[in-house]
């Protein structure tokens, strides 16, 4: 490979002075001072939230209100600080049209002081029932105050207009003749 | 008024106004640091496109109209809060240090600092024979020699602290801040020199006090109303660099510098003693600006070629002393302010020099510099009264 020798063009005096340079500098500050400002004043300007952003993890319904997820604990398993923790449970008795779905969280509890905010939950979810919102400050005086139940989850979470209902239309493939849809 | 004080004999009455004139100061300095400090927040934060403190009020200002609100936004209370924190605050005294001279350092460097501010003249006013007569709290003769003399004391608070407070970090910044000084000490002093030659001209009275050097800017005439900045640019500068370097201002702070210091000679140092070097660092920087101010700047001459005697013509002052002096002293501090500005506006524009090019310029480029300096306006003075 060729050797390119490059040659540091000596200063001039006005460059060894270091006064243009400073004076140059104190141009760009004044500049900067007269600019408008940079940073939003907090609570009563909050930031525009880009598409894509994870915030606190939230349960959601189906469009009808109906609970998505069917406590297959991917979640649990997968979330890497372990911030999750779901006490399975049967789909409760008032819901007879969900019966064939067979579970259902009895409680889920995302302990926010634990969680990193990684989405991975979100990713693994295989009834697209757990989402990470655009929410993102949360705050509480101790540390129970910081670990989110269902309820709580369900509250954040809302609904999601997506209308999947897989299994609704898992229940019609049965009833029409057991294959699947 | 005679009734109140003339019974008094005189001894008494001049401790009496030696004691309100120590007050003067201390309630006038106090509230200029806290400006400053908070003046340097806030010009920080617009340099880097922040808004600074703008939330913190007195709950019933809040009902002000507008000027509240302003106020407010400006984080004038915030000064308050800083105070009142800084005063209540539990003041740590570290297990390790060398406890009495470890509280006496910040004392040590508030005296000084309150010293010198007593002999800057801070405006004039025309008494009846329209001569203009000086403010200052102590008239001496040695005006900017007492300043050097005393503002160069402000080293040894440094040293003690770093000495005290028997770590390394602390003890580093004060070797720092000692070698400093003394390098800059002489370009500062060196640098004056011109200005007092060309104010003490043979056949003159000979003085160092500030308000002559004002006065002889004050004169009628092209060189008479002619500021020493425009007369003596490379002394200002020389003095305007040695100035950042003596109040250990950026680019020169190698006293305090966070970056490999930790916070320098007052490391160790908490709450209220903490704030007082600060103090004492704000009324170095008051007195270092006012000095410069009225050595290159005309002091309370409103504009160059324009005295402030002049302007009392045209306003048609000259019966109202007090309007005058209250005008002079205005001016005077808006030079003063703009100077304090210029500190902050220069420290987030030039970055921090290494320690050793600090040496470099302070020994192979300021002081040759100024040496040069001074012979040339030797030999110029020395030729204009020859010929
Ligand atoms: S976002 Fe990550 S850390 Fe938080 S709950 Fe989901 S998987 Fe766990
Ligand atoms: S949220 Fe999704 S991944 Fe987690 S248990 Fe429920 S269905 Fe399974």
């Amino acid at each position: 490979m060729a050797v390119i020798t490059l040659h540091r063009k000596p200063l001039t005096f006005a460059e060894r002075t270091y006064l243009p340079q400073v004076a140059a500098g104190l141009w760009t500050t004044f500049k900067h001072l007269l600019r408008p400002k940079e940073t939003l004043e907090y609570p009563e300007q909050r930031p525009a939230i880009p598409p894509g952003y994870r915030g606190v993890p939230a349960l959601v319904k189906d469009p009808h209100g109906r609970e998505k997820c069917v406590s297959c604990q991917l979640c649990e398993f997968v979330c890497p600080p372990k911030a999750i923790r779901i006490t399975p449970g049967a789909v409760p008795a008032d819901q007879p049209e969900r019966t064939h779905v067979e579970k259902a969280p009895q409680e889920f509890e995302i302990d926010m002081l634990r969680c990193i905010y990684c989405g991975l939950c979100q990713e693994v979810c295989p009834e697209e029932a757990i989402f990470l919102q655009n929410q993102y400050s949360m705050t509480g005086y101790s540390r129970a105050e910081m670990v989110n139940n269902k309820e709580k989850l369900y509250a954040l979470g809302g609904t999601r207009p997506d209308a999947h209902y897989k299994w609704d239309k898992k229940k019609a493939a049965e009833s029409a003749g057991g294959a699947h849809h | 008024m005679c009734d109140l004080i003339c019974h008094i004999p005189p001894a008494v009455q001049d401790l009496l106004l030696s004691i309100l004139k120590g007050f003067a100061v201390i309630l006038v300095i106090f509230p200029i640091a806290g400006a400053s400090s908070m003046a340097e927040r806030k010009v920080s934060a617009w340099i880097q496109g922040r808004y600074g403190p703008n939330r913190a009020i007195v709950p019933w200002f809040a009902y002000v109209p507008f000027v509240g609100r302003f106020l407010q936004r400006l984080g004038v209370f915030n000064l308050m809060a800083d105070g009142g924190k800084l005063l209540f605050k539990e003041d740590p005294l570290p297990g390790h240090v060398k406890k009495f001279y470890f509280m006496l350092a910040p004392l040590v460097g508030l005296v000084p600092a309150f010293t010198t501010v007593t002999v800057v003249p801070f405006g004039a006013y025309l008494d009846r024979a329209g001569q203009v007569v000086p403010l200052m709290l102590a008239n001496v003769d040695v005006g900017i020699l007492a300043i050097f003399a005393v503002a160069s004391l402000g080293i040894y608070s440094m040293i003690l602290a770093g000495w005290a407070s028997n770590s390394k970090y602390p003890f580093l910044g004060s070797v720092r801040a000692s070698a400093q000084l003394v390098s800059y000490e002489l370009s500062l002093t060196l640098s004056v020199l011109p200005v007092f030659l060309w104010v003490n001209a043979p056949g003159t009275d000979a003085t160092l006090s500030l308000a002559r050097v004002v006065e002889f800017q004050s004169q009628p005439g092209l060189m008479g109303g002619m500021w020493f900045i425009f007369l003596m640019p490379v002394s200002a500068l020389i003095f305007l660099v040695a100035l950042f370097a003596e109040t250990n201002r950026l680019p020169f702070d190698m006293i305090e510098s966070e970056a490999d210091l930790v916070g320098g000679f007052h490391t160790e140092y908490g709450s209220f003693k903490w704030s007082l070097f600060f103090v004492a660092e704000y009324s170095h920087m008051v007195v270092g600006s006012a000095v410069f101010v009225l050595l290159f700047f005309g002091g309370w001459n409103p504009l160059p070629w324009l005295p402030l005697a002049t302007l009392t013509g045209w306003l048609h002052l000259q019966d109202w002393p007090v309007v005058v002096g209250a005008l002079s002293v205005v001016i005077f501090l808006v030079k003063v302010l703009a100077m304090i500005f210029f500190f902050m506006w220069v420290r987030w524009t030039v970055p921090r020099f290494r320690y050793d090019q600090v040496m470099k310029i302070g020994w192979q480029k300021l002081l040759p510099l100024a040496i040069g300096n001074l012979l040339f306006y030797l030999l110029v003075i020395g030729a204009i009264h020859a010929f």
